[in-house]
């Protein structure tokens, strides 16, 4: 575990901490509300650390200003296309759990997922 | 044709004494055993309901979770392995980031030949000045027809959760939407002088984000956000009676189908020419005119199209299931 | 460039466009489309087959103006097309299969929506086997996702929704540490196409530089994908995303989803790392062992379950235990038996869905084991089926399931620390296979008591009441028996495919 590179990698390092506390809550809560806010926190991080890969210091942004198309002006493109993919998946399926999350309040009065598999276990079908 | 043999007949014949034989009655060693009859297996209706009704009260002593001790503490023990396999996680993930190149220099695998054609030919091979949009939408334009799609095909999903349909029709659920008026303020005067100045500017920024996404910051997803937003300030201040007017479920649908339709036919063309080495008809202008880059402007509006369609629906369908 | 070389890209376009194209016709013109666009892939599809077989090496098709690592592109080889057929072909049975439970089950005015999840499912299918760019195979996983969700939840009872919403969770947590693990191949290579990632990986470990981030690379994809494709720990969903949905959804979801994820993972493991590389990291026997305890596990599961659908979906944990054995043997032989076992539990779980189907409405509708007692006389065309279906996946010779399970133990003999493991986990999968299937076999030709008969009131089904069913269950029952006895040119086919696979 190489520390040095680890402290001046410390973006990186927070966006992995934060993916651990997304994915840790994605699976551990019980209410289904904070497990949706734990699936948004992971692909937040995700999209913190692909955006990391593009950076150069010193650079700009990508956008061509008074002609100048030489390499060493501009930050690497290719991962922020990559994040605005990203980023159109996560609201969907966030959409898509939220209104799942509404269907199953609806039937069965609670957001507690283990609540309601224990409850359908009971009735044994 | 087969006849009944008289017992004795039968019992001097072959078969006879190979049944014997098999059941054991006449062993070579021991000679004639002693057979008993053995009780024909009669499975028993009873006897299988009665073990459906054991196993049924079985699991409801094993599911009772306010009484059940082992429950909660195997419960507690699941919970510290998957607080164990998350820390596990964690540190590995750190320690992998520890080794990888650093963030912000020049000399990373990164930044290699690919980015370099991208940024300097980027605004000639495609006409956008924005190289984001240009690779998004040109280069790797396939990524981004399967993400509309994504988009899509959510929509569909909430659709089918949360339309409320009526009764009519085969195996119809028979839902009406309530009225969810009653638990707002009706006709609050902040909101709707508010909204009155506010959402034609908005509407209006967003079509000009949409329409610069190649010239600028922008595109179709943020710009098609922006007036999702408009029109969902509007129908807050306003009401559904208003924004029924020109937005009803027919429209969603067709705008939808229109803008993806249009988004698909134009990446065939696309790709069937330059997979072919034809040289595709369509020109790409002067970079920073708002009419060049080729295909990208016309992308952009759809896209924006259906995301605009698709947040309003998002909002529509969470609040009252209906249009 | 020819024109049969344009058809794979087209086929994904016509299926992609059909999507939003069901979304605004009514619910029976959709079904029509549907079926159409199924049967004109399946035929694209052959004549791509035929013609990649005459020129004997694989071709790539620019999706775009421009060439390799800068644009798009995909890539045609014998065993993607064969795949593709394979995938066509189950597919179009299992629709026509299930339509009679369609039109009972879903609301009228959703029906055109379901058809949408079917035509994107299939279009997602189609990317996943064609793609050469790893971020597409990440965009096209989603679509795939969402619409297995939606299958799954068509049918709007209390028990799919939690059902779907177990799936979704599982099946995110999956797709988030696959996406990672892009993330991480991007950084250490710089490329996202598969060729050339290839090409930096085999740099990179023979330098030896960045160990440990390529390890941790390979386990988080793998896992990934192994999380949504319901290996052993990670199979809770199975069951009841299965057991309750309807039955052409039962029949697509337990035979090509989860397939197009272990594809996926195959074409990661020989063209995007390198088969040697993953041998020498030693991620391939945590599969090893997660795929032998599911074997083992699954069918235990299946013996003590007392409602049919759920034991055949208990059982489909225990084949994709199968696979992940195949893969895990580390072999040549270990893969060709995985790929070969795709195509047969395909064929033989989704027979097995529409027979028991057959049977349950021969019994009043209700999926109990004891009311199934004398199904077989009351609905002669799903017994037989059912019965070939029981013996293919017990390992009966002449039946596709058969030359599976020849195959694995092939591969477990030629490989050395592995082989009597493999051979002993074989061997007991197989009688615990035969203990619920022959007993759920013997039950349905057990006739039933005269006065049990007369209380319920069941009726018996001839062929001509469901003649769409039929149809399907005869044409399953051919292709179990094409793919057991005339088995040789297939696994050439696909030993040939696998070759120039990399």
């Amino acid at each position: 575990m190489d520390l040095a590179n680890l402290l001046s990698n410390y973006e990186e390092a927070v966006a992995m901490i934060l993916f651990g506390i997304g994915f840790s809550n994605l699976l551990l809560q019980k209410n289904l509300i904070k497990k949706i806010i734990g699936l948004n926190i992971m692909d937040t991080a995700m999209y913190l650390f692909l955006a990391l890969k593009g950076y150069i210091e010193g650079h700009k942004a990508p956008i061509v200003v008074d002609g100048v198309q030489s390499v060493e002006a501009y930050i690497n493109p290719i991962p922020s296309g990559l994040v605005l993919t990203g980023i159109v998946v996560s609201v969907s399926v966030s959409a898509l759990m939220l209104s799942l999350t509404i269907r199953l309040y609806r039937r069965y009065h609670t957001l507690d997922l283990d609540e309601i598999t224990t409850r359908l276990k009971k009735e044994g079908l | 044709m087969s006849k009944k043999v008289p017992k004795k007949a039968y019992e001097q014949t072959f078969s006879y004494r190979v049944k014997r034989w098999l059941d054991g009655a006449k062993d070579p060693y021991l000679d004639v055993v002693e057979m008993k009859p053995q009780p024909e297996f009669k499975e028993s209706r009873v006897v299988s309901e009665e073990q459906k009704e054991e196993k049924k009260h079985l699991r409801e002593r094993i599911y009772d979770t306010e009484h059940n001790a082992e429950l909660r503490i195997f419960r507690k023990i699941y919970h510290i392995f998957c607080v164990m396999f998350c820390v596990f996680l964690m540190f590995m993930l750190l320690t992998a980031v520890s080794y990888l190149p650093t963030v912000g220099h020049e000399d990373r695998p990164a930044n290699n030949e690919v980015s370099e054609r991208y940024i300097e030919s980027g605004l000639q091979e495609t006409g956008a000045v924005n190289i984001v949009t240009g690779m998004i939408l040109d280069y790797r334009a396939f990524d981004t027809l399967g993400e509309s799609h994504v988009l899509f095909v959510a929509t569909c999903t909430v659709l089918i959760l949360l339309r409320l349909d009526g009764k009519k029709g085969r195996n119809a659920v028979g839902m009406e939407p309530e009225n969810d008026r009653t638990f707002e303020p009706k006709d609050d005067v902040i909101l709707q002088t508010v909204a009155r100045i506010l959402v034609p500017p908005i509407v209006i920024f967003g079509i000009y984000v949409i329409l610069c996404g190649h010239l600028g910051p922008g595109g179709g997803f943020s710009g098609g956000a922006i007036i999702g937003a408009g029109l969902i300030l509007y129908l807050n201040a306003f009401g559904f009676a208003k924004t029924e007017r020109f937005f009803k479920a027919s429209t969603y649908k067709k705008l939808s189908f229109t803008a993806l339709a249009c988004y698909t036919f134009s990446k065939c063309y696309s790709f069937y020419t330059g997979a072919n080495h034809i040289e595709s008809v369509i020109p790409l202008g002067t970079p920073g005119a708002i009419l060049s880059s080729g295909l990208i402007l016309v992308l952009n509006i759809c896209v924006g199209i259906v995301v605009a369609g698709t947040m309003y629906t998002f909002y529509v369908m969470f609040r009252k299931g209906a249009y | 460039m020819a024109l049969v070389q344009n058809l794979p890209f087209l086929s994904i376009l016509l299926s992609l466009f059909a999507g939003p194209l069901s979304s605004i016709i009514s619910g029976k013109k959709a079904k029509w489309v549907n079926l159409f666009v199924i049967t004109v892939v399946g035929i694209m599809s052959a004549a791509v087959l035929a013609f990649v077989l005459r020129s004997g090496e694989p071709y790539v098709y620019m999706m775009g103006h421009f060439p390799a690592p800068w644009g798009n592109e995909i890539r045609v080889g014998v065993l993607e097309a064969s795949m593709a057929l394979f995938f066509c072909i189950i597919m179009f049975l299992c629709m026509i299969g299930g339509s009679l439970e369609r039109m009972l089950e879903i609301e009228e005015s959703k029906e055109n929506l379901y058809y949408v999840m079917v035509n994107l499912l299939l279009c997602s299918l189609l990317a996943l086997i064609y793609t050469n760019d790893l971020f597409t195979a990440y965009v096209f996983v989603e679509i795939n996702t969402i619409s297995a969700c939606g299958l799954i939840m068509i049918r709007q009872n209390g028990r799919t929704i939690e059902a779907a919403t177990r799936y979704m969770i599982m099946s995110l947590l999956g797709s988030g540490l696959f996406l990672l693990g892009v993330c991480f191949l991007y950084d250490l290579t710089g490329h996202l196409l598969m060729s050339n990632i290839q090409e930096s990986v085999r740099a990179l470990h023979e330098s030896g530089k960045y160990h440990v981030p390529l390890l941790v690379t390979i386990s988080l994809m793998s896992v990934g994908l192994a999380i949504k494709s319901a290996l052993y720990p990670f199979h809770a969903w199975l069951p009841d995303a299965y057991g309750y949905s309807t039955l052409s959804s039962a029949a697509i979801l337990s035979s090509l989803v989860s397939k197009g994820y272990i594809f996926l993972l195959i074409k990661i493991f020989y063209r995007v790392i390198g088969f040697d590389i993953i041998r020498d990291s030693k991620v391939i026997n945590v599969l090893f062992i997660f795929g032998i305890v599911g074997m083992i596990m699954g069918s235990v599961d299946a013996i003590q379950e007392s409602n049919v659908r759920r034991m055949i979906a208990y059982s489909s944990v225990a084949q994709i235990g199968y696979i992940y054995m195949g893969l895990g043997l580390g072999t040549t032989a270990g893969v060709l038996a995985s790929v070969f076992h795709i195509v047969s539990h395909a064929a033989t779980k989704s027979l097995l869905f529409v027979a028991a189907s057959g049977l349950t409405d021969a019994s009043g509708g209700s999926t109990d084991f004891f009311d199934l007692t004398g199904a077989g006389y009351r609905n002669k065309v799903a017994g037989v089926a059912f019965t070939v279906g029981s013996l293919s996946m017990v390992g009966i010779p002449m039946f596709a399931g058969f030359i599976s399970k020849l195959m694995f133990a092939q591969a477990g003999v030629e490989s050395n620390h592995k082989m009597l493991l493999t051979l002993v986990a074989l061997a007991i999968s197989t009688v615990l296979n035969a203990v619920y299937f022959m007993k759920t076999v013997i039950r349905i030709y057990t006739p039933e008591k005269r006065e049990v008969l007369a209380k319920k009131n069941f009726r018996r089904i001839t062929a001509a009441d469901q003649p769409a069913k039929t149809v399907a269950l005869v044409c399953f029952v051919v292709l179990n028996l094409v793919l057991g006895i005339a088995s040789e040119p297939i696994v050439k086919l696909f030993g040939q495919g696998l070759s120039m696979f990399s």
